[in-house]
């Protein structure tokens, strides 16, 4: 396809986020004649190059200038869909981390006890050697006893491709402790995800609800948002235990009680039901609404759709009085009435979510006290809701034509859209809260409506999308994988179960216990492999993740995991290597620890295939680029998993004579193909360099790249833009881009057969059963419909020993572990406080700036107090991943995040509460495996004085050897005025 | 505001040596003062060195002291600059005084002259000194109409009791200084105790509410900019405990003033060696009492920035 | 020239920022620290930056607030705090050496870093606490208003804007010419009630905050009323539809 990227507006047309005309340059920009001696017109740069930021995983774009060789400023690029032109409070401090005095320097080989953080400076093909030889080995016996795990990387599409070219099914991204509730509940539904995978229509909707965010992924364009949405004047109501960022300019604040949004949505749902607002036009056409239901009970099909003999789905033809191909755009789909159809008594979806949702359990009244929110609260919201949804209606008039070849002449706009994070996601309960939500959306219209939530290409996907994960078998020896090891399972035969029903990866993601587990589990791949629980392991391998502190539960427990040894001296878990680039605190914990560069330094790519840059308007995608030259012996991660990939002899990575097949990661992006025509990067394909999603590789392709700013970004026709899920223009262009294999439209999943399948398996039907023992919990939490229970915590624990809820939330200027090595983030930052309602304080004698013991079940952490209003009462909060271990990130003695800073983890136990048989689950969501961070209850008792410090605290870390000393004081950036005034003087 | 020992220190030193030039410049004109060489000698360079070692001290809390001449450019605007300016004119006019007395034994005529300008300008440097911190709005406890009358009474009082100290020390009948120098102690307690009840009643006009803009009820500190404290809290966001104050309030009134008047009023009567100790001591006292009331001028201002810090 | 100008121009440069917008992310202080550090004040000094109590020199702060209005309801508030480029000014009027200064032409109040003794004698002057003192140069230090960038000839004309407003992603930071009544940002300010800070201490600050606006709390939305339980929805329900 040939589709040129739009003309970039000329450099004095006004563009970019901040272009309102009092954002403006001064109509006369010319440097009045003061006569002060004030240098208005400094040169700034001798060159700007643009690239992509990673001070976190936003991508936003940005201008680097560059002076004498050193980094003068980074500014946000204009142009860039993802941040236009803003840059955050941590991109801009993006200087102080390239310049990080805590940059890993030389490959590092243990020489003391793992943990101590005793090094060795070694060649890189010294390390490269060991590395190789080892995973020749394990691939050539047990491929499977490789686990390997990345964390904040976005490159994950090359780091499961590689473990599939391995033979390893254990491998898994962040997404199983981030939020894979988000990404599964959506990518079941409806095909797409909250996350960074769609957006509110910002310049439409008129009324904004958002539960559970702090930041996100999407911080920039959230932001951006924000703004525009007040700017507007549409309103913004937030659901969050929390009034702080977003949630303090929302013009309505709820502050929920944590792990009850599902109750409260539901309740929503109930009084819209009941009044009858509800959109059913679009759920006829765009849902599984009318998709008749088997209601046998006991039967083996009871719950499953009804499907023809040729397996289509059947709906009740209102006019015909008969059953018709579900899908087909003729029929007159009934939404209700329970039929009798060849003998089997049906009803369809709607009916059901109907039956479901209006019980008067889910009223209002029911669910006030649970939430902490008044009733009356609870439907004015569904009122206004619906007041928004069909009375604010509108439309567009921008034709398009539906999946079916009818033309519409409007787009109907329905302006209410939500965004959900992790407030959802990190509940045991949030896989159903957030189908809840869509559900909601969905039933008010409001999915890729003008007005809604939008999707972003290559969303929507079939829901759910394929393929399946691959590994059932465990993995064989010198053997690729038939596919890549995570994917989206559609029913108990897609589980990944040894002979005997136990889990085949190590972090038993597809096993019982955790079924859709999309992302993987990578929070238990340490305690497990140090249990030997399924299996022992050989090496561990990760990849950007801090798992000796911030993304572990019971962090000293892990700690101690991490270094346990076995009866005969060896290390339970026999060898770690792990790729940072800094000295945080698992550096400590490896055996081989593989340097990687900054974001500056290195070529990356934000791939299609993974978490790219799209906006609704259009798909995009961007590269890094090396726009400074490492000065330290450091090599690109992913260029080392390359060149280890080559050396292990892996299929795709070698040529048929067995020479490495790439050079470099540069040389990968640009002529590595997925499948015939896709690569990594959509921009500038096919050899001239003229064609975008689909075509040939372009040697070129880098060049064009960074000639355009770094990115790719193609915008969709206007007519293409909305109804994505039904819109054939818009499918047709997405199968040509390989989003999707084909121009179907993308059915809305209100009910999910795929649950019911694992609900029937339960309840021992099917080839593929759970042992008895896990029959309930299955039975119980696969629910084709949206369900809440209370969170496994506090089920277990009930209030009374740990009354109060204990959440973190993400400061907007400190991107988890690595922002307080950075000189200028942790002066805004350095030590968290335990944020307490001062009303409760006052029930426990607690005051500000107290010390106090936060407790759980599982174990305390001890931190100090600040009192607030804007917080539910019943919970307490702190920013996440401020507190470190003395000694890391090359903090020197008495850094406050090591003294007075602690890390709540330490509190979160990584199991459940054992149930009645003393069985304990992993701390997870039971569908998805999602980490449940915010289940967590705990007391707080007041410390006594004497005890100003934060607890727990572990042996400091050494130093890495031969890191350069830690300056005293900073004078970054007078360099560039010496320069200047010698300039001048020279002038 | 942070009491900085350089500033405390200028501030009394040069408020006591501009008094005590001031008096006995004056008194040496009007010929209250006989013009003995080594009196002259003493007392001119008792209240010289007061003078200059103040301003010097002042130097020291500077970025660039190097540079300090160029703070007598700002006269038209500038309290610190006219101070500057005032300060080098009256030690000039001073330093013609004493030369006439020292060298030639005379504070006639043309010294007369000169010693009637130091006078006057002893009294514009403390005036101006004062004016420095009268003249700042956002410390409330100094924007004050006391600050200018406390500057002049407090400079007069010390001067007085240095001059007393000394006169008694070459021997001259003092008592009728020395009751003037406890009258003035007394003055000084009055006003210091009225400046004080003052500033409890003016906590100043600006509020958290007017700082950030924010109308009606009531605005919370949630959290400060930066974790560890910035220039901002280190300069002006000092504090002193309550309790601290008040023992050291009960310190300065103790040795600025009733001490003083005591033992000065003791001069006045007894005459003789008693009298001439009494009154030394007093004098050293009353300066060292000085050096706390001065500690809780700066101690105890609150600056409006303190207020975007909930402090 | 430390007395207040004798202004050549009506121009009045300044800040207008959007408290009812303004998400506390801290962008803007990155932003201008980054900006300032290598620009016209070169370096904003970090003291023990990796050590026990990191501080620096930086012209620009965020707080938050939380404000109990007077009928009890609560908000949280962030608050950006910078040099307000007041129009009569004590930090300039105090200063001994001239080193501080508003600006005839625009408005803007600078330090000439070469004749700053470092006297402190500004911060005390200066309410908002807009000046930092930069103990290792020994002077003076303060927004500049990105004097270095908005009439930048060496930056494309769209960035001639202060750093940060060019970052805000909220897009909660305005600039311009609040001297001239029909600046857009001089209408922002008529539109949405722009206040001064400490208006009672007579400094006339040229930049202006936009108050929270009244929020929406109820939007004006008719009760749901029922259609009668699951018979009556699904009675409702029932009615010829199209795929
Ligand atoms: N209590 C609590 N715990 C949580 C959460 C919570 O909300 N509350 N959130 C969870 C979630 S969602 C997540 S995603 C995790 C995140 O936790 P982690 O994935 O551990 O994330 P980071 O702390 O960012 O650490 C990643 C590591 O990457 C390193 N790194 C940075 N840049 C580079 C680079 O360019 N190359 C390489 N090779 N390494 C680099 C850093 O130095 C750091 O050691 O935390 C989880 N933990
Ligand atoms: N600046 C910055 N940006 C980041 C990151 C970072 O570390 N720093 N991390 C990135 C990563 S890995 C992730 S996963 C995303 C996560 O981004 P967010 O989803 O914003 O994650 P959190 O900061 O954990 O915020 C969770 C929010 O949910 C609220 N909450 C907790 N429990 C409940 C509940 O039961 N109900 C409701 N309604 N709300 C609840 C909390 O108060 C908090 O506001 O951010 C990404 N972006
Ligand atoms: S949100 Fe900030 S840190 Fe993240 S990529 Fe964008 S600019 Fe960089
Ligand atoms: S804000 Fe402070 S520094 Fe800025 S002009 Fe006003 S008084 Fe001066
Ligand atoms: S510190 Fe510098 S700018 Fe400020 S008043 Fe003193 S000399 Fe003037
Ligand atoms: S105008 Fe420039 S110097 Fe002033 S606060 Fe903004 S970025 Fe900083
Ligand atoms: S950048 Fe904008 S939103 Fe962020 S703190 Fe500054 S003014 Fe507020
Ligand atoms: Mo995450």
């Amino acid at each position: 396809m040939n589709a040129p990227t739009p003309p970039v507006p000329g450099p004095h047309a006004p563009h970019g986020a901040n272009s309102a005309p009092t954002q403006r340059p001064l109509a006369d920009n010319r440097a009045p004649n003061e006569g002060d001696g004030v240098e208005t017109s400094p040169t700034v740069s001798d060159e700007v190059r643009k690239t992509t930021c990673y001070m976190c995983a936003c991508r936003c774009g940005i201008d680097v200038h560059i002076k004498d060789g050193v980094v003068r400023y980074i500014a946000g690029n204009r142009d860039h869909p993802v941040n236009r032109g803003v840059l955050c409070g941590k991109g801009s401090a993006g200087i102080m981390q390239h310049y990080s005095p805590s940059r890993l320097r030389k490959p590092l080989l243990r020489v003391g006890e793992r943990g101590k953080g005793e090094f060795k400076e070694i060649e890189w093909e010294e390390a490269l050697t060991i590395a190789a030889d080892r995973l020749r080995h394990i691939r050539a016996t047990d491929p499977k006893k490789l686990a390997f795990f990345t964390g904040r990387d976005q490159s994950q599409s090359l780091t499961g491709w590689w473990a599939s070219q391995f033979g390893t099914p254990n491998f898994s991204a962040h997404g199983g402790f981030c939020s894979v509730n988000m990404a599964a509940a959506g990518l079941y539904t409806i095909g797409g995800a909250f996350w960074e995978f769609g957006e509110p229509d910002w310049e439409r909707a008129r009324y904004f609800l958002l539960f559970g965010v702090a930041e996100d992924h999407d911080s920039n364009p959230i932001k951006i948002g924000i703004g525009r949405l007040k700017a507007r004047g549409a309103k913004v109501v937030s659901v969050n235990p929390c009034r702080t960022g977003y949630n303090a300019v929302a013009d309505e604040w709820l502050g929920i009680r944590p792990g009850t949004d599902g109750l409260f949505v539901m309740a929503l749902i109930h009084e819209l039901l009941k009044a009858g607002r509800v959109d059913l036009d679009y759920l006829a056409k765009f849902t599984n609404a009318h998709v008749l239901v088997i209601r046998d009970p006991g039967a083996a099909d009871d719950g499953l759709f009804l499907r023809d003999a040729d397996g289509k789905l059947l709906a009740f033809d209102s006019v015909e009085k008969r059953a018709v191909d579900a899908l087909s755009a003729e029929i007159h789909p009934a939404l209700v009435g329970e039929v009798t159809v060849n003998g089997r008594r049906c009803v369809p979806v709607f009916q059901l979510l109907a039956e479901r949702y209006l019980d008067p359990s889910y009223a209002p009244d029911a669910v006030a006290e649970r939430c902490g929110l008044p009733a009356d609260t609870i439907r004015r919201i569904a009122a206004e809701l619906a007041e928004a949804a069909f009375e604010q209606s509108f439309e567009l008039a921008v034709p398009w034509t539906d999946w079916a070849g009818r033309r519409h002449e409007t787009m109907r706009g329905r302006p209410v859209a939500m965004h959900a994070m992790r407030g959802i996601s990190a509940h045991s309960n949030g896989f159903h809260t957030c189908r809840a939500i869509h559900l909601l959306q969905v039933l008010l219209g409001t999915v890729d409506v003008p007005g809604g939530f939008r999707f972003k290409p290559p969303f929507p996907k079939p829901a759910p999308p394929g393929p399946k994960p691959a590994g059932k078998d465990g993995g064989k020896p010198n053997t690729p994988l038939a596919g890549m090891p995570l994917g989206f399972v559609t029913g108990p035969e897609d589980l990944l179960l040894d002979e005997s029903g136990g889990p085949v990866r190590i972090d038993k993601a597809y096993s019982w216990e955790a079924p859709i587990a999309a992302h993987g589990l990578m929070h238990m791949v340490i305690a497990n492999a140090a249990k030997g629980d399924p299996y022992r392991i050989d090496t561990l391998f990760l990849y950007m993740a801090n798992m000796a502190w911030n993304s572990s539960m019971n962090t000293a427990g892990t700690m101690d995991m991490l270094t346990a040894r076995d009866a005969d001296g060896g290390y339970k878990i026999p060898f770690i290597i792990y790729s940072d680039a800094y000295a945080s605190e698992t550096v400590a914990y490896a055996d081989l620890v593989l340097p990687d560069t900054t974001y500056l330094e290195r070529h990356d790519c934000i791939s299609l295939l993974d978490r790219p840059i799209s906006h609704a308007d259009g798909p995009g995608d961007a590269i890094r680029w090396p726009v400074m030259e490492p000065d330290r012996d450091v090599r690109p991660f992913q260029t080392v998993l390359i060149d280890l990939g080559a050396r292990v002899g892996l299929p795709g990575l070698v040529k048929e004579d067995g020479s490495p097949r790439y050079r470099d990661y540069a040389d990968y992006i640009v002529h590595h193909e997925r499948t015939p025509g896709i690569g990594p990067l959509a921009g500038w394909r096919g050899a001239d360099g003229t064609e975008h999603g689909r075509g040939a590789p372009n040697p070129e392709q880098l060049d064009r790249y960074i000639e355009h700013g770094g990115f790719w970004h193609h915008e969709f026709a206007p007519g293409e833009r909305y109804y994505k899920m039904a819109n054939r223009d818009y499918l047709e262009t997405a199968v040509r881009m390989g989003f999707i294999p084909k121009a179907e439209p993308i059915v809305f999943q209100l009910y999910s057969e795929v649950l019911q399948k694992f609900r029937l398996a339960a309840r021992g039907h099917g080839a593929v059963q759970p042992p008895d023992g896990e029959r309930a919990r299955i039975e119980a939490h696969f629910d084709p419909l949206p369900i809440w229970y209370v969170p496994f915590e506090e089920a277990a624990e009930g209030d009374a020993d740990y009354p109060l809820h204990a959440i973190t939330q993400r400061p907007m200027h400190m991107y988890h572990s690595w922002g307080s090595q950075n000189a200028w983030l942790r002066q805004i930052t350095n030590q968290n406080r335990l944020f307490v309602h001062r009303g409760t304080a006052t029930g426990l004698g607690i005051s500000d700036d107290d010390w106090v013991w936060i407790e759980s079940r599982h174990g305390r952490v001890r931190g100090q107090v600040k009192l607030v209003d804007g917080v539910n009462p019943n919970t307490v909060w702190t920013w996440n991943a401020i507190g470190k271990r003395k000694g890391a990130w090359r903090l020197k003695d008495g850094a406050p995040e090591g003294e007075r800073g602690f890390l709540l983890n330490h509190a979160i136990s990584e199991l459940t509460p054992p149930d009645a048989r003393g069985r304990r689950y992993s701390n997870s969501d039971p569908v998805t495996g999602q980490a449940a961070w915010f289940d967590l209850k705990v007391r707080l008792i007041r410390c006594t004085s004497g005890s100003e410090c934060a607890e727990p605290q572990f042996e400091k870390l050494p130093c890495p050897p031969n890191m350069p000393a830690v300056p005293e004081t900073s004078h970054f950036g007078e360099s560039f005025r010496k320069e200047r005034e010698h300039e001048e003087a020279g002038r | 505001m942070h009491p900085a020992f350089s500033v405390i220190a200028f501030t009394v030193c040069s408020g006591a040596g501009f008094g005590l030039l001031a008096l006995v410049s004056a008194g040496a004109a009007l010929g209250l003062i006989p013009a003995d060489r080594l009196l002259g000698f003493v007392a001119m360079g008792l209240g010289l060195a007061l003078a200059c070692g103040g301003l010097l001290s002042s130097t020291a809390h500077l970025g660039r002291p190097e540079r300090a001449w160029r703070a007598f450019s700002q006269w038209r605007s500038s309290w610190l600059s006219r101070e500057g300016v005032a300060a080098v004119a009256t030690i000039l006019a001073a330093v013609a005084l004493a030369a006439g007395w020292v060298f030639l034994g005379r504070t006639d005529g043309a010294f007369a002259a000169a010693g009637l300008a130091t006078a006057v300008l002893s009294v514009a440097t403390v005036s101006t000194t004062a004016m420095i911190y009268a003249s700042l709005k956002p410390i409330a406890a100094w924007h004050s109409p006391l600050t200018l009358p406390a500057y002049l009474l407090f400079s007069v009082m010390t001067g007085a009791g240095l001059l007393t100290a000394l006169l008694s020390v070459f021997g001259l009948d003092v008592r009728a200084l020395a009751a003037v120098a406890a009258v003035l102690a007394l003055a000084g307690w009055v006003l210091k105790r009225a400046v004080w009840h003052r500033n409890a009643d003016h906590p100043g006009v600006s509020t958290l509410n007017s700082a950030t803009g924010l109308k009606g009820g009531m605005v919370r500190s949630l959290e400060w900019p930066h974790t560890e404290e910035n220039y901002l809290l280190k300069e002006m966001g000092y504090r002193v405990a309550r309790k601290h104050a008040l023992k050291l309030r009960r310190i300065a009134q103790a040795l600025a003033f009733a001490l003083p008047l005591v033992l000065f009023a003791l001069a006045a009567v007894v005459g003789g060696v008693a009298g001439t100790v009494a009154a030394v001591v007093a004098a050293v006292v009353q300066l060292a009492g000085m050096l706390v009331e001065r500690w809780l001028f700066f101690a105890e201002a609150k600056h409006t920035v303190t207020l975007y810090y909930g402090r | 020239m430390t007395s207040l100008p004798h202004a050549t121009s009506d121009v009045r440069l300044g800040l207008v920022i959007d408290l009812d917008t303004c998400v506390g992310c801290q962008a803007c202080v990155t932003a201008c620290k980054e900006w300032n550090t290598g620009g016209h004040m070169a370096p904003l000094t970090d003291y023990d930056p990796y050590g026990a109590a990191p501080d620096g020199v930086w012209f620009n702060r965020v707080h938050s607030y939380e404000h109990t209005k007077a009928d009890g309801c609560g908000e949280t508030v962030h608050f950006p705090r910078s040099c307000l480029h007041c129009e009569t000014p004590a930090c300039v009027t105090v200063c001994p050496t001239g080193a501080s200064y508003k600006r005839a032409s625009d408005g803007i109040v600078l330090v000439d870093e070469d004749k700053c003794i470092g006297c402190k004698l500004c911060s005390w002057a200066c309410p908002y606490g807009a000046r930092e003192f930069d103990t290792d140069v020994g002077v003076m230090k303060k927004c500049t208003l990105c004097v270095d960038r908005i009439y930048n000839e060496n930056l494309p004309e769209a960035d001639r804007v202060p750093a940060c407003v060019a970052s805000c992603p909220t897009g909660a930071r305005h600039f311009g010419d609040l001297g001239d009544p029909a600046s857009p940002v001089s209408q922002l300010i008529a539109e949405r009630g722009g206040v001064d800070l400490m208006p009672e201490l007579g400094y006339r600050p040229t930049n202006k905050y936009l108050p929270p606006r009244t929020r929406k709390a109820a939007e004006p939305a008719p009760a749901l009323t029922a259609t009668d339980g699951v018979g009556g929805l699904l009675g409702w329900v029932d009615r010829i539809l199209s795929r």
